[in-house]
């Protein structure tokens, strides 16, 4: 390969375009690719996909793939409304239909397929159209602005997803199937049966084994369908869908070698017989088969991409799976590999639930040892498993239509150790098992870790739970423990403890620890318990029966340092602080001889103090006004703000009041980890709200609301939840983000992890917060308004009840300090000696 | 901090003992003892030198009791290693604590010097 590579690519669908990243992400320094893109389409590369969604609401930017700027950062030359007309391999070079021509070192044939419309008379008329591009979409839609009926021609995957469309544009829809039944290509005949029943009960009419012979004028409607039978039916519009055709005609007319019934043919390294010429996506034939998914169009893209910068250990193309689970209009169907049984002595276990609308088939081989094949309809719960069985060539179980059955007793599941380090485990992101082993390897120890290490399970999260259970099985064949198992008193996870408390309404430590636990505790559970009965019902923390569970900090209602000592830090809502109780903390910290600094919260923190002073301090600072600031517990700590519209040139809303708002809502609530909030008055985002687990930001119009980023070990930038609200929906959210947390997080989860580690993520969470989806919100608001309503600052509570000060001294029968507590002074404040700055003075602890 | 007999010392009232936690008393040679009643185990009183060793501070007292395989622990408020009650040694790290015998007599709370 010469320093600089022309590749130009004719096409730019989705396949296209996925060359076009791959050929940007894997190219060397030391040769040039200068790229080339022709699309026939007005517009780049689109998620044809998901097309259907596009009546759902979704606009052609937000199927969009990528976009000019895109390309030009990249350096990519492109053409939109560019049909190339003529290759001349000869010269290497490529004429569009408007004369413009390229040059090439390497060509790629990425045009893909168009919809076959069968020769039906009548079949030219207006309103008779197709479903693949986004200007097919736009007519759709134009023609359903004037009908009332649809009719789509073909009952396969893609007829079904543009009845859908027709469906959500509001038409009364129809079906027609020449085969004897729906999606022929991917389901059985029984599947088939109970896919139309299902459907039917949408509102679809299904009408199979009928061949359309002439469409005509209507009566009623535009139109009118004939069929072999003479049978009839009336419509306005038609939409075929019945297969597609490898756009081949380029390749046929430079003399390229094409498959019989069409489609370029390619080698392994998606060449076409002329080794220049390469052909990816669904206008290619690997080994006599076209491809008509996406997944094996993005591993011919990588292919081809991998083979032209001649990569060392290149992959090859070698077939593909052509397994698919998909959701068609709300129905779930799942086929994998033979789902007809026409492999020679092939046997099946078949479960039929018609009320339910559930058919699950298996079929194994003759010796009852390999899965071969399955079809799904209605639950697809089982596909992951079934798929690697297949995939894997995994043993199966003596009995295997356990698999399938429901309720099964001793359900074999696929244990993740069972798996080969090749099995896939992410088919979206092309995670294999081997690639999550390496990523424990490399230090992550939790799903999340490996989740955002490999991107497993971030596309469409359908294999989350098998993930799950691959990282659960390597983690405990390291020896890490992974039961969620708080510790060993207690055989349950937060989450459930938590439950348990709250349903059982214990009250006490003692109770849960009787009633579920064993031993005396620890100091795992009980300080989680604590928090736990604190969320819950939110007692005062030192009550005698929550005593002894509270880690020293929150039992001195202080930080301890690393020398025993502790630091102080009063409640500054929203960093806002008269000069007056300023003055006051300047003179406690006088008084006291106590080390000050400035908080990362906005608050000042008195550092060197003596347990037994806690006290007296905490007395003079209530009487200056000041209260607790709970830095010392998993609570509520502090919410930064920026100093807002009232000062600020620039501020859009008054972020100090509403800083000082929820500040004063939420302080002292106790959650599995402590929770950092800010409120940034504009969206120049002086109070970094994007990296608090509660993040606000101003806008114009309201508040944008910003949830679960942290900074810390492992930063993570908050996800945008919602935009602008006005205060009462913000607060509300707020009540019930924060419920749903302390709810089912488990212990010390910060909001970050906890919701990478929700199944559905952020839209889970919107779904159970905004759309109140699992119809909890009101329960999540009263459970929030009943720990607001007993608030209390610790240390009010602590300074009258002579009882809980007995405890704040070192020695019960003595006055006297803790002698191995020293000071030097460094930059005109305390700090605590060093061992060899104390060594010339007596230890009492080495005399024995 | 009188001394009962030669080795028997009293170090507290069983009114200052909270029970499940710890406190901290202190004894001739400036020695300090951190003791914790725990009512379930047929000792009742367990008392230990209060200096974390790893952590070099005087704050074993103020660490969470509980047990680790039925045998009774304090986990360090500093960085949580564990120490028994009953030998003193460290779970986690190859060190250990002293422990001394103790009784309730004569109305106090005593333990013994060796």
């Amino acid at each position: 390969m010469s320093k600089q590579c022309r590749v130009v690519i004719v096409g730019n669908g989705m396949v296209g375009h996925h060359c076009v990243e791959q050929l940007i992400e894997l190219q060397q320094q030391d040769v040039k690719i200068d790229i080339t893109v022709l699309s026939a389409e007005s517009r780049l590369a689109y998620d044809r996909v998901h097309l259907s969604e596009f009546f759902a609401g979704k606009s052609a930017q937000d199927l969009a793939l990528t976009d000019e700027s895109t390309y030009d950062s990249w350096q990519v030359n492109y053409r939109t409304n560019a049909k190339v007309i003529d290759i001349d391999r000869e010269n290497k070079s490529i004429s569009t239909h408007v004369g413009e021509s390229f040059c090439y070192d390497k060509l790629i044939l990425a045009t893909g397929s168009y919809p076959f419309v069968p020769p039906i008379p009548g079949g030219e008329q207006p309103h008779c159209l197709v479903y693949r591009t986004i200007e097919d979409l736009l007519a759709i839609e134009k023609s359903a602005s004037t009908s009332k009926v649809g009719v789509v021609i073909g009952g396969g995957l893609l007829g079904l997803e543009a009845a859908n469309a027709l469906k959500q544009l509001g038409l009364k829809t129809h079906v027609v199937e020449f085969a004897p039944q729906l999606m022929a290509v991917q389901v059985d005949a029984g599947g088939g049966q109970v896919l139309k029943e299902k459907i039917e009960a949408l509102g679809v009419s299904v009408h199979t084994s009928k061949a359309t012979t002439s469409i005509s004028r209507g009566d009623t409607y535009r139109y009118k369908l004939i069929f072999s039978d003479d049978s009839e039916l009336e419509t306005d519009m038609i939409l075929f869908s019945a297969g597609i055709r490898p756009h081949d005609q380029l390749a046929r007319d430079c003399q390229l070698t094409v498959g019989e019934r069409g489609g370029v043919t390619i080698n392994q390294q998606c060449q076409t017989s002329d080794p220049n010429i390469y052909a990816i996506g669904e206008c290619a034939l690997f080994n006599q088969m076209i491809y008509g998914l996406v997944a094996p169009g993005y591993s011919m893209a990588k292919t081809a991409a991998q083979h032209i910068l001649a990569l060392p250990d290149a992959s090859q193309f070698s077939g593909a799976d052509m397994s698919t689970k998909l959701k068609l209009m709300g129905v779930d169907v799942g086929s994998i590999g033979d789902a007809h049984a026409k492999t020679e002595g092939a046997l099946c276990y078949t479960y039929v639930n018609q009320p339910a609308g559930i058919y699950k088939k298996i079929v194994v081989s003759e010796d009852n040892q390999r899965l071969l094949g399955a079809v799904l309809i209605g639950d697809t719960s089982e596909y992951d498993t079934l798929l690697q069985y297949k995939l894997n060539d995994i043993t199966l179980p003596e009995s295997p239509e356990t698999l399938i059955l429901p309720m099964a007793e001793n359900k074999p599941t696929l244990g993740a150790d069972a798996l080969p380090d090749t099995a896939t485990i992410c088919s979206c992101l092309n995670v294999t098992k081997g690639d999550i082993t390496q990523a424990i390897d490399q230090g992550s120890c939790t799903v999340a870790d490996v989740k955002s290490c490999t991107k497993a399970s971030s596309g469409c999260g359908g294999c989350a739970a098998l993930l799950k259970s691959v990282v659960d099985s390597e983690l405990e064949s390291r020896g890490v423990e992974v039961k969620k198992d708080i510790c060993q008193h207690f055989p349950f996870s937060r989450r459930e403890l938590f439950d348990i408390v709250k349903i059982e309404k214990i009250r006490s430590f003692d109770e849960l620890l009787t009633k579920h636990g064993q031993g005396l505790g620890c100091e795992i559970c009980k300080p989680t318990a604590g928090s736990i009965l604190a969320s819950v019902w939110n007692d005062y923390i030192l009550a005698n029966e929550h005593l002894a569970l509270q880690d020293t900090n929150d039992n001195f209602l202080a930080n301890m340092q690393k020398d025993g000592t502790y630091s102080v830090v009063p409640r500054i809502p929203g960093g806002e602080i008269t000069p007056e109780k300023l003055i006051k903390i300047g003179e406690v910290a006088q008084q006291y001889k106590l080390y000050t600094k400035i908080t990362g919260g906005q608050r000042i923190d008195m550092f060197g103090a003596r347990v037994e002073q806690l006290p007296e301090i905490w007395k003079t600072l209530i009487e200056a006004g000041l209260e607790t600031g709970h830095a010392y517990g998993k609570s509520v700590r502090t919410v930064k703000s920026c100093v807002g519209s009232t000062w600020c040139r620039f501020g859009v809303q008054d972020s100090v009041s509403m800083a000082i708002a929820i500040e004063n809502r939420y302080k002292g609530i106790r959650a599995p980890h402590k929770l950092k909030f800010a409120v940034s008055g504009c969206t120049r985002e002086c109070a970094e709200a994007q990296s608090k687990d509660i993040g606000i930001i101003a806008t114009d119009k309201g508040w944008n609301l910003y949830v679960c980023g942290n900074g810390g070990m492992k930063p993570r930038h908050a996800d945008l939840f919602a935009t602008d609200l006005d205060d009462t929906t913000l607060i509300q959210y707020i009540d019930r983000i924060l419920a749903f947390y302390i709810q089912t997080a488990e212990r010390l989860q910060r909001t970050s992890v906890w919701l990478e580690s929700l199944e559905g993520g952020l839209a889970y969470l919107q779904q159970v917060v905004i759309e109140d989806h699992i119809g909890i919100c009101q329960s999540l608001e009263q459970h929030m308004t009943e720990i607001i309503g007993k608030y209390q600052c610790e240390w009010t509570t602590t300074l009258n009840n002579p009882e809980a000060l007995k405890r704040f001294k070192q020695f019960v029968n003595s006055d006297e300090s803790d002698e191995n507590i020293q000071f030097v002074t460094e930059r005109n404040q305390i700090r605590p000696a060093t061992e060899a700055e104390k060594s010339n003075q007596v230890i009492a602890v080495e005399v024995l | 901090m009188t001394t009962t007999n030669e080795q028997w010392i009293n170090v507290c009232k069983p009114d200052d003992l909270i029970d499940n936690a710890g406190v901290c008393a202190l004894i001739n040679d400036n020695q300090q003892v951190a003791l914790f009643s725990l009512p379930s185990q047929p000792e009742r009183v367990f008392a230990i030198t209060n200096y974390d060793p790893i952590g070099s501070a005087n704050v074993l007292y103020r660490g969470i009791v509980g047990c680790q395989n039925g045998e009774p622990i304090v986990a360090s408020p500093l960085y949580k290693q564990q120490y028994s009650l009953r030998t003193g040694k460290c779970i986690q790290e190859e060190t250990a604590v002293t422990c001394f015998k103790t009784r309730i007599a004569e109305g106090y709370v005593q333990i013994f010097r060796e």
